[in-house]
């Protein structure tokens, strides 16, 4: 039988009774942080706010928020909530910005996550007859160990590929007939350009669903990808800090990602004061960790950039909606005093028929910024005439001075020769030294 | 009539060229001629070669970006004037030229001049008017 939920009873579960749960659990948490965590404890009693004074989501608000730099000053322990006894794993982020982000886990929170990763791929069609490949990396990052833990809670037969040998990718994915795929939507772009070049149509792919994330994508890439592979494509969200993914999963409606709101409670918050915005305004998104026993955050600043809507949905999900994430406060490049995010980059590229397989490069020559673009060619726009690609490369640097009001000089490189590592593409050298 | 060109694009990098040149040694593959036009960014390698379906294959398999083009092929003199004698035929035909390069023979006493036109019948049929002999693929293989 088509199952449509993982877990019914939440996931449609009437709002004003989600907050009743969110309220009786957060009071719990904070409790629980409070007790458990002297760094929070000092920030709460800095900011003159106990325990007691949260009575439920509605004294959300007076809780002091908790950032990147704060996970870097607590590094390692400095934020956990438990005995290293009843710790059983760690996850950690990439490190490339610079600061590494250890998060640990007790059974129940890696328990949680499952069934947070579990939800998502029921949402996308997911049923223990689905073969699930996960093309996330392994190890530190969380991207395979969640998916790999919630293909197992729903039964699909499970294919723990792993990121890379795209090679392999293809033999199994055919051989073994996989249904779904999860990895980033840039690895599963270049796994699609890889079966179009060895002749697969998409009609000859097995795939019918498959669930990206890890990095920003548009809706261009979506399509692109979906026309490719002949699948469905869903955004999946999440953060070490927070878990992983699965904090937020798209549904059929394919309009936004639903949070996981028993798990975790979402605010939208002006970046600049702090102040919480209302429903269906566009600020910072910030979380609280409800059930998380060893890592619980408390208003951890996401720096992710979108909107919350809490606007009916059509596959009966009562969880709230967040947007795709529409930039970050930290990944906006100011180039000669513009605001340049990597998305508009991108957008431009599909409009203009290129893959978004880029690499923006800034500097600072004798006091003015540097903007390049690295662009990967398709094959079949390489051309003997020099004056041929020159012009392609003025053109597309002409498209991308209409969006952004500032002029990159465009480079041309051959397909394949950005890297890519954990098939997240770094999109970004900022070599400029500001101080 | 015209012969294929190979195109291979180069990544302006230390030993790129090299890398190429030396697939194609590997493989067996003679170079007959090449012509390279460079941008700052990046360059673009023309070659005619004794045996272009294995360079295009070694080369492909490699990861380079390629494109197969014809080209004319025609056969000069080696004495001085005989080039200004082909492009004045073509000159006076109204055929614009991209680009164009020349290489020797070993053994006979004649040049030889690729030459990249919008549109190959038509500057073919202008030289062969003209008197000028045409080269094939199958001659290059046996230069």
């Amino acid at each position: 039988m088509e199952q449509k939920y993982f877990q019914k009873d939440i996931e449609t579960m009437p709002v004003e009774e989600l907050k009743k749960l969110q309220s009786e659990k957060l009071v719990k948490q904070v409790k629980h942080v409070y007790e458990n965590v002297e760094y929070y404890r000092n920030l709460m009693d800095e900011k003159g706010v106990k325990p007691e004074d949260i009575k439920g989501i509605e004294d959300l608000h007076k809780l002091p928020f908790l950032t990147k730099a704060d996970l870097r000053d607590a590094y390692p322990y400095g934020l956990l909530a438990k005995p290293l006894e009843e710790c059983v794993r760690i996850q950690s982020t990439s490190g490339t910005t610079g600061r590494r982000v250890v998060a640990f886990y007790t059974q129940h929170d890696v328990d949680l996550w499952e069934e947070c990763c579990a939800r998502a791929i029921v949402a996308v069609g997911g049923t223990n007859k689905d073969v699930c490949q996960i093309a996330y990396g392994y190890g530190l990052f969380t991207g395979g160990p969640g998916l790999n833990g919630g293909s197992h809670r729903v039964g699909c037969l499970t294919l723990p590929m792993s990121s890379g040998n795209t090679e392999r990718q293809i033999q199994f994915m055919t051989d073994l007939n996989a249904t779904i795929l999860c990895c980033t939507p840039s690895y599963a772009a270049y796994i699609g350009e890889t079966l179009k070049e060895k002749g697969y149509k998409p009609e000859d792919i097995p795939l019918k669903a498959g669930i990206f994330g890890a990095e920003p994508w548009t809706e261009e890439m979506r399509r692109g990808i979906e026309q490719t592979l002949g699948i469905k494509a869903y955004d999946i969200y999440g953060l070490t800090e927070t878990s992983g993914p699965g904090v937020s999963f798209e549904c059929c409606e394919q309009t936004g990602m639903h949070i996981n709101e028993d798990h975790f409670l979402a605010e939208i918050i002006d970046p600049d004061t702090g102040e919480v915005l209302p429903e269906g305004e566009k600020g910072e998104l910030v979380f609280t960790s409800l059930d998380k026993e060893a890592f619980p955050l408390l208003r951890y600043r996401t720096r992710d950039i979108c909107v919350l809507s809490r606007k009916k949905c059509s596959c009966g999900r009562t969880l709230i909606k967040m947007s795709k994430p529409m930039g970050r406060t930290d990944d906006m490049l100011i180039i000669r005093g513009v605001n340049v995010f990597p998305s508009q980059i991108e957008t431009v590229l599909l409009n203009e028929g290129y893959q978004p397989n880029y690499q923006i490069i800034v500097d600072r020559v004798n006091n003015n910024d540097t903007f390049d673009i690295n662009v990967e060619m398709n094959p079949e726009q390489f051309t003997d005439k020099v004056s041929e690609i020159l012009s392609m490369e003025k053109s597309l640097a002409d498209a991308m001075k209409t969006m952004l009001g500032i002029n990159p000089k465009i480079h041309l490189v051959a397909p394949k020769s950005i890297v890519r590592s954990e098939g997240k593409a770094v999109r970004v050298i900022d070599k400029r030294k500001l101080v | 009539m015209a012969i294929k060109q190979i195109t291979v694009f180069v990544e302006n990098k230390q030993g790129a060229l090299v890398s190429i040149t030396d697939i194609l040694a590997q493989s067996n593959v003679n170079i007959r001629a090449l012509s390279i036009a460079e941008t700052n960014d990046f360059g673009i390698l023309r070659l005619i070669v004794n045996d272009e379906a294995t360079a295009e294959k070694k080369l492909s398999e490699n990861g380079y970006l390629i494109k197969i083009t014809e080209v004319v092929g025609v056969k000069i003199g080696d004495a001085p004037g005989k080039l200004t004698a082909a492009l004045g035929v073509l000159d006076k035909a109204g055929i614009n030229m991209e680009y164009l390069y020349a290489f020797m023979a070993r053994t006979e006493k004649h040049a030889y001049v690729v030459l990249r036109v919008e549109d190959n019948e038509i500057a073919e049929a202008a030289l062969e008017n003209a008197g000028f002999h045409l080269i094939t693929d199958a001659d290059v293989n046996k230069l």
